[in-house]
């Protein structure tokens, strides 16, 4: 069973760009695919589409059985509910500790205290940052406040975790680590990760899924694939 | 289970944004109450207004004279007429003698000259003292009685009446209109300042709709914050009409310029005037903070 099936997608914006042309794409349960493609090539566009910041203008975005495009305003956290979203300005809450910044997206959905308690101190240990509980974000590193931003979209243990640029503000090796943590979270928790990265090194070095796009277009969908640059 | 503890955590985040953003909330809680002020006036007035007019329609009489000539047939035939009309509500018949043993009770003046009066050439007549449901159609109830049979006069206070019924339903509908307005005018107020409160949370907000919390869970605090702010807000203008209006009725005991303007009774009246305020207040808050925060609940 795929988890995210896109069928003849297209995105066209109100000022009259279309960022994306007649997509087709399958995502296995339980893989790790990186998106590549230049600026402008519709990476995050796609990434948006999939937890439905953007809806498509035409065709099919289904993600874990729920037809994204059809998902009315109100019924969004349905969706939400089930993929955790990490970003490359992190998007911590500046007034809140590491602990509640996790324990946050657990409040929203209404989990009991000491469920929530469990839960965030499980998924700040994935991340190795369960020395840090009380610190504020400001007080941490840009890799450390990554790591807090994933922890927040792993908590509610998603099925998906989208990553759009994750490690665009780190150095190389606070990337690798960043890449480390996503990839032990896809092995032992088995949560399918979509990560759209221009990063090449990372690419090449972790050897997984590529899907690559390329001024709206897709160019190639490979199982083992690496940063082409002749593509891009 | 799961929606009192969404609840809770919603009043607890309400009452720690209200004091997190204590300037703009004292600035929304002043403009609730400035105008809640003028709406408790408002509707003190406007409550006065209608029970006078009230009292006084009331005491609107229509009264019938009939023929010296009338047999009481005559009586009951037009009594049965009286009756059939759909604006009567009360009447009474008093006969010539009923007329006269009451003017002797009034006074021995009376008393004396009438007693050398008898039946038969007493100047006293049947008469019918009408009441009518609907003040503004008294003039045509009164027209219509005139043109029975035997009926010689019909008195209710023509012009006078006339003038008081355009007068007072015109300061009602103005007053009620005073009411709205400023009403509508809170509410403006209020979407305004926790619009600024709530463009301060922005960001809380996206992350909120991005982490799944649903629309009604991000919605409440400020619906409830609003709500607070109401309360905090019609506290004074409760105040002012509790004290206010008793010490009103009492410094004028209980009439405005003349006996013709009765105040309402302070007790039961006051309560009620307030819990309409808070209410006003409360409701006002929670539209206006529901449809600030709507805006910001589309990404």
């Amino acid at each position: 069973m795929d988890l995210i099936r896109v069928k003849n997608v297209e995105k066209r914006y109100k000022n009259g760009v279309t960022a994306i042309y007649d997509l087709n794409l399958a995502i296995e349960k339980g893989s790790f695919v990186f998106i590549i493609g230049g600026s402008g090539s519709g990476k995050s566009t796609l990434i948006k589409m999939l937890y439905r910041e953007e809806k498509p203008t035409r065709g099919q975005v289904i993600v874990g059985g729920l037809d994204v495009a059809k998902l009315k305003n109100k019924k969004v956290y349905k969706l939400r509910r089930k993929l955790g979203i990490v970003f490359q300005d992190y998007r911590l809450l500046p007034k809140l500790t590491v602990y509640e910044n996790v324990a946050f997206a657990l409040e929203c959905i209404g989990e009991k205290k000491d469920e929530i308690r469990v839960k965030v101190l499980k998924a700040l240990e994935d991340v190795g940052l369960k020395n840090k509980v009380h610190s504020y974000p400001d007080q941490l590193s840009g890799g450390e406040q990554q790591r807090v931003s994933i922890a927040r979209a792993i908590v509610n243990n998603p099925k998906l975790l989208l990553c759009d640029e994750p490690t665009g503000n780190l150095d190389p090796e606070k990337s690798m680590e960043i890449m480390k943590v996503l990839d032990d979270i896809n092995k032992n928790r088995g949560t399918t990760i979509l990560m759209a990265t221009h990063d090449e090194k990372i690419v090449n070095k972790m050897k997984k899924q590529v899907i690559t796009l390329k001024d709206g277009h897709l160019v190639n969908f490979k199982q083992k694939g690496k940063y082409q640059n002749e593509a891009i | 289970m799961k929606l009192f503890r969404m609840l809770g955590r919603s009043v607890r985040d309400a009452f720690k944004s209200v004091i997190r953003n204590f300037s703009l909330s004292l600035a929304s809680i002043s403009c609730i109450t400035i105008t809640l002020i003028i709406v408790a006036v408002a509707i003190v007035a406007s409550l006065n207004v209608q029970n006078f007019t009230r009292e006084i329609e009331k005491d609107m009489t229509i009264v019938v004279f009939l023929d010296n000539s009338a047999t009481q047939e005559d009586a009951k035939e037009v009594e049965e007429k009286i009756s059939k009309l759909s604006n009567v509500s009360k009447y009474t018949y008093q006969t010539k003698q009923e007329v006269k043993e009451k003017m002797q009770q009034e006074s021995d003046v009376f008393n004396t000259v009438l007693e050398t009066w008898e039946n038969e050439d007493s100047p006293l007549k049947d008469t019918f003292q009408v009441k009518v449901k609907d003040i503004e159609k008294i003039k045509n109830t009164a027209e219509q009685i005139e043109k029975m049979k035997t009926v010689a006069v019909v008195r209710y206070g023509e012009g006078m009446v006339d003038k008081m019924v355009t007068a007072f339903s015109s300061v009602e509908k103005v007053t009620y209109g005073i009411v709205i307005a400023l009403v509508l005018v809170t509410i403006f107020l209020i979407i305004n300042t926790i619009k600024l409160t709530i463009s301060a949370r922005k960001k809380e907000i996206s992350i909120m709709r991005l982490v799944g919390a649903s629309n009604f869970t991000i919605k409440t605090p400020f619906i409830i914050e609003g709500m607070i702010l109401g309360l905090f807000g019609s506290i004074v203008p409760i105040g002012i009409t509790m004290y206010g209006y008793t010490a009103l009725y009492k410094h004028f005991n209980g009439y405005l310029f003349s006996e013709l303007i009765k105040l309402i009774k302070p007790e039961p009246f006051i309560y009620q005037t307030s819990l309409a305020v808070l209410g006003i207040g409360i409701l006002v808050g929670m539209v206006g903070s529901a449809s600030a925060v709507r805006k910001y609940l589309k990404v």
